[in-house]
């Protein structure tokens, strides 16, 4: 369920208040628009617009406002994740948000002239960055909220009214999962405070979005969690089919579930391998990884391609599963349950497991709800939001599973979630292959999917519909729309904007990793450097979706 | 003793040994140095794990600190803001050092045809290997290394060989 309200922009700031008050406290998406280019003429050339969602996660709110002074109240002191994400509103439009504790930019690096996402800047103007940003005087500020104060001579620190060392952990580093940068400052081994510096792989998603058709832009979302690239291809034609107006068949419908589920196996697995290495755990990586290479033989078979798989399309999927695809995946499946059994038969009464993880990283209830944190970090900490449950889709409510849930929102509980989803999903994955139903894979429809071959070549009408279809893309009706899944990070939205042609105005991620980052300063602030790491792991920080 | 020591006569017979013994003993212990920033990492974490299993060919001591790494594989897409880091640790490195670019991405910027993507990592530092593909598959990145293995074998690389390159980073 959800609303599209507008709000003047003298009101916008009550309305938000208001809003909190009612318990649309979880801040899922601040975005902007740049009309200038639109078909409809709208009030003002450009608006803001936020996305909140209800404690009872049910239902959300899609706020919008025109603005005519590039120019809004910060509401970064009401929600915690309001911080980056208003930054990268400033980073991408230039908008200002007024009382904002640290507006700078986020995505583009600090040499960047102009903002990127406005329509008049070129797609294709790169700009040298020639130096990194050294983050002293976010740092310094960082610093000084906690009382320590430090001098700084010539753009260093010197001596502090504490004994502190300072340290970059990244952009470069074996556990910093890609390249994301934090700047710590160590009292012994303990972060007294910490910033982090993201954006190191910004490769213009959402810019690339606007000059591409929408089955173009598949392989793009392939490449945001690369890790487990389907459930991205899914949230993203789930929007756009929304949008549309189709229904699916139960058919693909329950593909879709099985590939969803097959999918955060995949991330679960490799996420597991990567934090147990983090801690010195090798052995686990051959059991936990070795299942990966099953699940890309699977899918190469079925799809073509290992990791980027491009499998959906908007109105349904390339092609429907191949003949003995069933018993591959029940092979693929067995070989997940031995790889887990394996990993955890040597972790789950290892008292150094439990010392590392438990109570480490800590981040309660109530701060994941104000970072909009979401999936297994928000359940680890005990909140049961899993939008397959809260706002089931394709049919899962039909589905018997359970949600895991953590109890403090340690390392342990991220971990161990994981491990409880990959059970939960195979169970799912059981229920669909032992019911699934006959029927097309994709719709039938002219405006929508490509005809078949044979009337491509034998037809005239085939041969025009597939032109078109292949030139202009699929027209989506002028409007704009947020759909969202629970993909294998937590909520994963597009905020879409069609002008009513094939290409997208402006397509907007809601990332699961952008939230989780935001948090992860604060939560490492008072462990120990080693805690940070294993921090970051448990985490599941995947660049290409953080930074877009 | 120099290996190029231009005062020596070519070909001297020591030399040749040597330099064969050099060769030998370089292409079975390289050690990367992995520049992983996005999905084609993923894929080197393929070509680690035990499927592929890099270890047959010598290369599995994975570094991650320039200094003792001699292989430098840039795996993912390297944006604007990774610019000076990439360049940073290609310097760190010592001589003699080689650089496979693994991917689209890291080759051309793929495609990301956008104004955040280096359109190729050569903008600013010498590449010796590309390897195509988006994801390269794991066999890719090992026919890669052989073929560098193999140059290694019979001495092709001169360490004068990227004198004259010049980046959009240098000298800046
Ligand atoms: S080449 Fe393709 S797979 Fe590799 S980093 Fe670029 S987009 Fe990702």
């Amino acid at each position: 369920m959800f609303e599209n309200i507008t709000v003047p922009s003298d009101k916008i700031h009550q309305f938000i208040k208001d809003k909190y008050e009612e318990g649309f406290n979880y801040l899922l998406d601040i975005t902007a628009i740049d009309y200038t280019e639109y078909v409809e003429a709208q009030e003002e050339e450009f608006a803001v617009v936020y996305v909140l969602r209800h404690e009872n996660f049910k239902q959300h709110v899609v706020i919008k406002t025109y603005l005519s002074k590039l120019i809004i109240e910060s509401v970064s002191y009401l929600f915690k994740g309001a911080n980056w994400l208003e930054r990268e509103v400033y980073d991408q439009y230039g908008i200002i948000f007024k009382n904002h504790p640290n507006l700078r930019r986020i995505l583009n690096h600090k040499e960047f002239v102009g903002h990127p996402l406005r329509k008049a800047y070129p797609i294709t103007k790169g700009q040298l960055l020639h130096e990194v940003d050294d983050l002293i005087d976010e740092m310094n500020n960082r610093l000084l909220s906690k009382e320590v104060v430090c001098k700084l001579d010539d753009g260093h620190f010197s001596e502090c009214n504490k004994d502190i060392m300072f340290l970059n952990l990244g952009p470069s580093h074996p556990a910093s999962h890609g390249t994301i940068r934090t700047y710590v400052a160590l009292d012994g081994e303990t972060i007294e405070c910490a910033v982090s510096e993201i954006g190191y792989l910004h490769r213009g998603f959402e810019k690339s979005c606007e000059n591409h058709s929408y089955n173009q832009i598949v392989p793009y979302t392939d490449r945001l969690n690369y890790c487990s690239a389907i459930s991205n291809n899914i949230a993203f034609v789930k929007t756009v089919e929304d949008m549309l107006g189709i229904t699916l068949s139960e058919r693909a419908q329950a593909l879709r579930v099985m590939l969803l589920e097959l999918s955060r196996i995949e991330d679960h697995v490799v996420c597991l391998a990567a934090v147990l290495v983090d801690m010195g755990g090798l052995t686990n990586y051959w059991y936990m990884y070795n299942p990966r290479e099953d699940i890309y033989d699977l899918l190469s078979k079925l799809t073509g391609a290992r990791l980027t798989n491009s499998y959906m399309r908007v109105g349904g999927m390339t092609n429907d599963l191949y003949e003995g695809f069933e018993a591959d995946l029940k092979e693929v499946i067995k070989k997940v349950q031995y790889g887990v059994e394996q990993t955890l038969s040597l972790i789950k009464h290892n008292r150094i497991f439990h010392d590392r993880t438990q109570n480490v990283g800590v981040i309660s209830k109530e701060d994941a709800l104000s970072y909009a944190m979401t999936g297994p970090n928000l359940r680890a900490t005990g909140v049961p939001f899993d939008m397959r449950k809260d706002t089931p889709y394709y049919g899962y409510e039909k589905y018997e599973f359970d949600v895991v849930v953590g109890s403090v929102g340690d390392v342990y509980d991220r971990v161990m979630v994981r491990f409880g989803e990959i059970d939960e999903s195979i169970k799912i994955i059981e229920q669909v292959m032992k019911n699934l139903p006959e029927g097309e894979v994709s719709v039938k429809d002219a405006s929508v999917t490509l005809p078949t071959k044979e009337a491509v070549y034998t037809t005239i009408e085939g041969a025009m519909n597939q032109f078109k279809l292949t030139f202009e893309g699929v027209k989506v009706p002028v409007g704009e729309h947020y759909g969202s899944i629970e993909a294998t990070n937590g909520e994963l939205g597009f905020y879409i904007v069609s002008d009513g042609s094939g290409t997208p105005y402006k397509v907007k991620v809601k990332a699961p990793s952008f939230t989780a980052m935001s948090a992860y300063p604060e939560m490492i602030e008072g462990f120990q450097l080693a805690d940070a790491i294993l921090t970051l792991g448990s985490l599941n920080i995947i660049a290409g979706e953080m930074d877009r | 003793m120099e290996l190029n020591n231009p005062a020596l006569p070519l070909e001297t017979a020591i030399a040749t040994k040597l330099d064969e013994a050099i060769g030998w003993a370089r292409e079975s212990s390289l050690w990367p140095m992995i520049f992983g920033t996005a999905c084609c990492a993923i894929e080197f974490m393929s070509v680690a794990a035990s499927k592929y299993d890099i270890s047959r060919f010598g290369a599995e001591v994975v570094r991650f600190s320039p200094r003792q790494a001699d292989l430098l594989i840039v795996a993912g897409t390297v944006t604007y803001k990774q610019g000076p880091i990439l360049k940073q640790i290609y310097d760190q490195m010592s001589e003699p050092k080689w650089v496979v670019s693994m991917g689209a991405c890291a080759c051309s910027g793929g495609f990301y045809d956008n104004y955040t993507t280096m359109q190729g990592i050569d903008t600013i530092i010498p590449v010796d290997l590309y390897v195509g593909g988006c994801p390269p598959r794991p066999e890719a990145l090992l026919d890669a290394l052989l073929s560098l293995q193999k140059d290694l074998r019979t001495n092709k690389y001169n360490s004068e060989r990227h004198k004259d390159f010049k980046g959009a980073l240098d000298n800046v």
